[in-house]
């Protein structure tokens, strides 16, 4: 198995059809499959052993992408935003490496050992030549390796094999489903699993891929009606911003916009319902996945989203806060603390396992527990129907006087509040409870909210301990670009203000 | 005969099918491809061999494959003149029941 395989059958089917779009730049997938053909040769060619794209969307991250497949050697893609002593740090860790980036970082960077530094307007007019020999079949051989951002610590390098992907992606999509005017608009991070399962996807897929660089509401809006996206993948986030950029405009329609999946966090209620009812015509999916998980395990589609937004049964209505069931392909187990699976709607840790589930990490191995089930460390239940809910990460637990409390129950009862656009809660140190719980809120604009007031709210809907000690608010949350609210932040700008 | 599992690849020795298996039973199988039997990649096929008419119906790229009992499921990579089968049972089209686009 090799990626390849995927881009050389979308070659087969539809070579003419155009793969990918930047701007006015543009590839086919003839064009697509001879440039990465040749940069694998040049990678063949050199001593590196990895192909580092640091680069925003660009097409770049295709070109390496499977010009490194080919070549056999894994594609580290990295996030543009690493301060230079981050990057260093990573550098070191895949060294001996291409790297391709803007020309600007690449002069910044200059010549280090172990790295071969290409500005990306030469990675992508060159190299002249004949493209590389067969590729590797080895299905065990690294395809990607994707550094998660650690908490605490160096970040983890996610080590997806080819088998992982190529199962994931045979599993998940059918070749050349895609119409020919379909188009994916692609503004996630490319060093995200959703960015690589992105642009898998739509090659396998044949769809179009139109990418966007930088994510802001308005330039995602034009974009796609521009180009009459028909798909899109968007963090929660994204969504929020779009929502609140188009609602009460006087066009606020996406009329060629068919399917709109999300995920990469917590989706809130409201920001959804508005979603669905300013785009009534869109299918919704959520998609759950992990990286360790090659992305996707479990969908909630179009029909749930609709079964849910209009049922009366508060059992029903609730999966539209669900991540939906499982992928055919994988099996999922709710585990208590022994690792023994627990019944409907008992709350446990969320295991998977399936062909597409890695779970390891370079020079960790591989922590896939007996039988090949993987913890991922994400709380969570399932109802009768085999519906999933998210809980939250299981180390975001707060601990409050011997009580684990769950920030994601807490949260949710407080976005019910008309008042309340975003919430994070956190534990902060506290001498009587060892952890006391603190809540950030984010207001809609023109309205609010006392302190005392939503914990009253929170007291009515949950325990009185749930309810909140402290309460600040902010006119914003911190998100990394994949959707993840960084906790972590939150905790270090409320010990240096409190509440 | 081999026993085959997900992600073994097999080509046909009288066409230009190539297929990848998706799902297989743990037993010996025997399947091919018009009229004989699927060789591994590296393999040569055998002299003389030839494409038997009542199997040549032909196979399309992208598209799965399965056997009656839908434990045998293959993926086919490379489209060709020859039809595919198990033992002497036609593999039939599988319908492709698409999940909603989720990346």
């Amino acid at each position: 198995m090799n990626l390849m395989m995927l881009l050389e059958m979308a070659t087969s089917g539809f070579g003419d059809r155009v793969a990918v779009q930047n701007g006015a730049a543009a590839l086919t997938y003839a064009e697509l499959f001879a440039a990465a053909g040749r940069q694998a040769a040049a990678l063949a060619r050199s001593s590196s052993e990895r192909l580092a794209v640091l680069d925003v969307n660009s097409l770049a991250i295709p070109v390496g992408l499977f010009a490194s497949a080919w070549a056999g050697v894994p594609f580290v893609p990295l996030n543009y935003r690493l301060t230079g002593a981050e990057l260093d740090a990573l550098l070191g860790r895949i060294t001996p490496a291409h790297l391709v980036t803007d020309a600007a970082r690449a002069a910044a960077i200059g010549a280090r050992a172990g790295v071969a530094t290409i500005a990306r307007e030469d990675f992508l007019a060159g190299p002249e030549g004949e493209p590389a020999g067969e590729w590797s079949m080895d299905p065990d051989a690294i395809a990607i390796l994707l550094f998660t951002s650690g908490t605490t610590g160096a970040p983890k390098a996610a080590v997806l094999r080819h088998k992982h992907l190529v199962s994931y992606i045979l599993g998940s999509v059918e070749f050349g489903g895609a119409g020919e005017g379909d188009a994916a608009l692609v503004s996630v991070p490319p060093y995200h699993i959703a960015g690589m399962a992105a642009i898998l996807s739509s090659v396998y897929s044949g769809r179009r891929i139109v990418q966007l660089a930088s994510f802001s509401a308005d330039a995602w809006i034009a974009t796609a009606r521009a180009e009459r996206v028909t798909h899109a993948f968007v963090v929660p986030t994204m969504l929020a911003r779009i929502v609140d950029a188009l609602e009460g405009a006087a066009d606020a329609g996406l009329p060629h916009l068919r399917a709109l999946a999300y995920g990469g966090g917590k989706m809130p209620q409201a920001v959804i319902e508005r979603a669905m009812r300013l785009f009534p015509e869109t299918a919704f999916t959520n998609a759950y996945g992990l990286t360790e998980t090659s992305s996707t395990i479990a969908v909630l589609g179009p029909e749930d989203h609709r079964a849910a937004a209009a049922s009366d049964d508060p059992a029903v209505r609730r999966r539209l806060v669900s991540v939906g069931r499982p992928l055919p392909s994988v099996e999922v187990e709710i585990r208590d603390e022994e690792g023994r699976p627990v019944g409907a709607g008992v709350a446990g840790e969320i295991c998977v396992r399936g062909e597409q589930v890695a779970g390891e990490y370079l020079g960790r191995g591989s922590l896939l527990a007996a039988g090949g089930w993987f913890p991922t460390r994400d709380g969570g239940a399932m109802d009768a129907a085999g519906y999933l809910f998210i809980e939250g990460r299981i180390d975001d637990v707060i601990v409050r006087g011997g009580e684990n409390l769950s920030p994601g129950e807490i949260e949710d009862a407080l976005l019910e509040h008309e008042a309340v656009a975003d919430c994070a809660v956190v534990g902060v140190p506290d001498e009587q409870w060892g952890e006391a719980v603190a809540a950030v809120i984010v207001t809609h604009a023109g309205r609010g909210a006392s302190a005392e007031e939503l914990r009253e709210w929170v007291k009515a809907r949950l325990r009185s301990s749930r309810a909140p000690q402290h309460v600040a608010f902010w006119p914003e949350l911190p998100y990394s670009e994949t959707g993840k609210l960084l906790r972590r932040k939150v905790k270090e700008e409320l010990a240096r203000r409190p509440a | 005969m081999a026993t085959l599992k997900a992600g073994t690849r097999l080509k046909s020795a009288v066409c230009a099918t190539e297929v990848i298996v998706t799902a297989a039973p743990a037993d010996d199988l025997d399947v091919r491809c018009g009229g004989a039997p699927m060789i591994a990649p590296t393999e040569q096929p055998p002299a003389g061999a030839e494409l038997d008419a009542g199997a040549a119906g032909g196979t399309v790229l992208g598209k799965r494959y399965v056997n009656e009992a839908g434990n045998l499921e293959v993926l086919c990579t490379k489209p060709g003149k020859g039809s595919l089968a198990l033992g002497g049972a036609p593999l039939t089209l599988k319908e492709a029941k698409p999940l909603p686009s989720s990346d």
